[in-house]
């Protein structure tokens, strides 16, 4: 494959055109509705595929971009998908309905992937995922609550989410949602070496808010290193139990064990840390657990190497649904 | 319930706290948040009244104000309280994404602001936040100049919608209006008229300027026009202006850092439509000290007679004709 560039000159949709494998197409197998997914729970090999199309289109938008996290989206994907797909009781028809669960993206630099759920799901046009980054779009690189739908509370700052997440959850318990409704955070190994996350924790039990999950998207991988080296953060699933938290520790990209450990943190009643041991760019083999990516966007060469991965594996991915009856939900 | 108005010195924080306690009783949507302060800032009345609505969050002022965000994010109207040196200083932050940039309808409650709330010193003594508040975009900025604007500010807080941060002092000080005021108007009153020069205070330095308005018509013969600002950003600049262009030169009051605060405020609307000499009273390049409140404003000039000393230096630079303002847009 060949570069592709994004010429300002010329109009958005010609440059769509110049950048057709770029651009998203709406999945052949659409996320299910709220309804249907209170019906019948997407199976895990679904949810799997599900999880290879949200990151073909986390590629295709940095490699338009020019800018932005794919290393730490892709991290974050499965996570991202179980949520968005199967647990979230979210309805981008009624975006604003009370009684929603609401999802806090506390790592807000993997933005592409929220836009990517958000996009899928209908809470904006796929075509708007082009315009990630750039001026006038509504996708910022971080997400904005005041420009995207879909986006409940603006991130970026890493450390601050977990609080928000304790401050909606509180709202919850003043409306009297605390037993309907779930606050996910998907925070990063940066927002655990925050202080202010800590905070947070010791509210979460002090005030008895029973209705918050935190994900630790745990890929070891920062800026100027591995965690270990820049500053580690040792055992996190001891740290959030040692703050009074039900703490589990679980493989971030085992589809099984995400949904299973999101499921059950909403029948607990307490603060629930799920702390999802993930490699960072997962999905693109140049990429996984390699350091030096992050905050780099994919060189067009790595992007094509990798939207061809992806592809594949969505190929194979999408065959292996239609051989199989299902039956692992 | 009608409110009652104060006579006696009484600290500004009390008029947050009693106004903060009635938005309780009358909106459900109402909560505070406190960083173990409440009994200083008065928002334990709140607490007392409303504890299911209340969350002291301990010494953690960062939660707090990200808590406030999701809060309000959800509907309530948060009003976080602690001492101005963690709200806008610790807690800057928390501050600009959650509040500011997402124009969340959270108000910060800061109370002992500036070097007034004396023996604590430097460390607690905040002289820059009205600074970096006003620098915040979409924040809007409140100073109080006594008991009776302090709870009409509070209460009328919860009819506007924008992110709010509201500064209140810790001395009890001299009430400037004698009754609550209806409304905070523009955000600047002229307290007593002159056609000398002007004196623009904010806050506890009001009381202050009328004083100095006072001496320097009984040693002078100089009448002094008296402006009280007290929404510092946005600010209404006609009312300023109007003055300016009658005296021809001004003192700024304010228990803050010239730099960033109110002198920079009017200066900028100034500078612009109606260039004259405007000198400033407030803290130099220097952090407060220990002592007490009333000591700590004296070692730093914040007084009546620092204000009238100011002012009879800026007369000497009075312009002899004076020309109209050009009247534009307002400057925030």
């Amino acid at each position: 494959m060949t570069a592709h560039t994004l010429d300002p000159l010329v109009p958005p949709a010609a440059n769509l055109a110049a950048v057709r494998h770029l651009t998203p197409v709406p999945d052949p197998k659409p996320p299910p509705k709220l309804a249907e997914r209170e019906e019948a729970k997407p199976r895990i090999t679904e949810l799997e595929r599900w999880a290879t199309v949200l990151r073909i289109d986390c590629v295709r938008m940095l490699a338009v971009a020019k800018s932005g996290h794919l290393d730490s989206s892709l991290s974050a994907a499965d996570i991202v998908t179980a949520l968005y797909y199967r647990v979230l009781r979210h309805d981008p028809e009624k975006p604003s309905w009370p009684a929603r669960d609401r999802f806090v993206l506390c790592k807000g630099h993997a933005a592409p992937i929220q836009y990517a759920a958000l996009a899928q799901h209908g809470y904006f046009p796929l075509e708007d995922l082009m315009g990630l980054r750039q001026i006038g779009a509504q996708l910022q690189g971080h997400p904005d609550m005041r420009r995207t739908p879909g986006v409940e509370v603006s991130t970026g700052s890493l450390g601050q989410g977990l609080s928000m997440c304790v401050g909606i959850a509180l709202a919850l318990r003043l409306d009297g949602l605390d037993e309907t409704a779930q606050v996910f955070g998907v925070l990063s190994d940066g927002d655990c070496q925050e202080g202010q996350t800590w905070e947070a924790a010791t509210a979460a039990i002090h005030f008895g808010v029973p209705n918050i999950t935190a994900v630790v998207d745990y890929n070891h991988l920062q800026t100027d290193g591995t965690t270990e080296e820049v500053m580690d953060i040792g055992d996190v699933r001891a740290k959030f139990e040692a703050f009074g938290w039900d703490a589990v520790a679980i493989d971030g990209h085992d589809m099984g064990q995400v949904v299973e450990a999101l499921e059950r943190s909403r029948t607990l009643r307490k603060p629930a840390a799920i702390v999802a041991e993930t490699k960072k760019g997962k999905g693109v083999s140049a990429m996984e657990g390699r350091f030096g990516f992050h905050g780099k966007p994919p060189p067009p060469e790595l992007a094509a190497e990798a939207l061809e991965e992806l592809m594949a594996t969505l190929d194979e991915q999408t065959k292996g649904l239609a051989g199989a009856d299902g039956g692992d939900s | 319930m009608a409110p009652e108005a104060k006579t006696d010195p009484i600290a500004t924080r009390h008029g947050y706290g009693d106004a903060l306690a009635d938005l309780g009783e009358r909106h459900e949507e109402v909560v505070a948040l406190d960083a173990d302060l409440a009994v200083s800032t008065q928002a334990i009345k709140f607490g007392k009244r409303f504890p299911e609505r209340f969350f002291n969050v301990g010494a953690a002022e960062a939660n707090m104000m990200s808590m406030a965000c999701g809060l309000a994010a959800s509907g309530k109207v948060p009003y976080c309280s602690t001492f101005a040196i963690f709200a806008a200083g610790r807690a800057y932050d928390q501050v600009r994404l959650g509040i500011a940039h997402n124009e969340l309808k959270v108000r910060i409650g800061a109370s002992h602001g500036g070097v007034s709330l004396g023996e604590d010193g430097a460390s607690h003594q905040m002289i820059e936040d009205v600074a970096l508040m006003r620098a915040l975009p979409r924040m809007t900025v409140v100073i109080p100049a006594d008991y009776n604007q302090a709870y009409r500010a509070t209460a009328e807080s919860y009819e506007r919608d924008e992110p709010m941060y509201m500064r209140f002092g810790r001395p009890a000080t001299p009430i400037v209006y004698e009754e609550i005021p209806e409304s905070l108007g523009t955000g600047v009153d002229v307290l007593r008229e002159g056609k000398d020069i002007t004196l623009i205070a904010t806050g506890h330095m009001v009381w202050r300027a009328i004083e100095a308005a006072e001496s320097l018509e009984t040693e002078d013969g100089v009448e002094a026009e008296v402006v009280n600002v007290s929404i510092v950003k946005p600010l209404h600049s006609e009312t300023i202006l109007e003055s300016l262009s009658k005296t021809g030169v001004a003192v700024t009051a304010e228990e803050h850092r010239v730099v960033g605060g109110l002198a920079d405020a009017v200066r900028q609307v100034a500078a612009e439509q109606h260039p004259v000499p405007i000198f400033a009273v407030g803290m130099g390049d220097e952090f407060g000290v220990s002592g007490t409140g009333e000591a700590c404003m004296e070692h730093f000039g914040l007084t009546a007679r620092g204000i009238a000393d100011r002012a009879r230096e800026a007369l000497v630079l009075k312009p002899i004709v004076s020309r109209p303002p050009l009247f534009g847009p307002e400057w925030t």
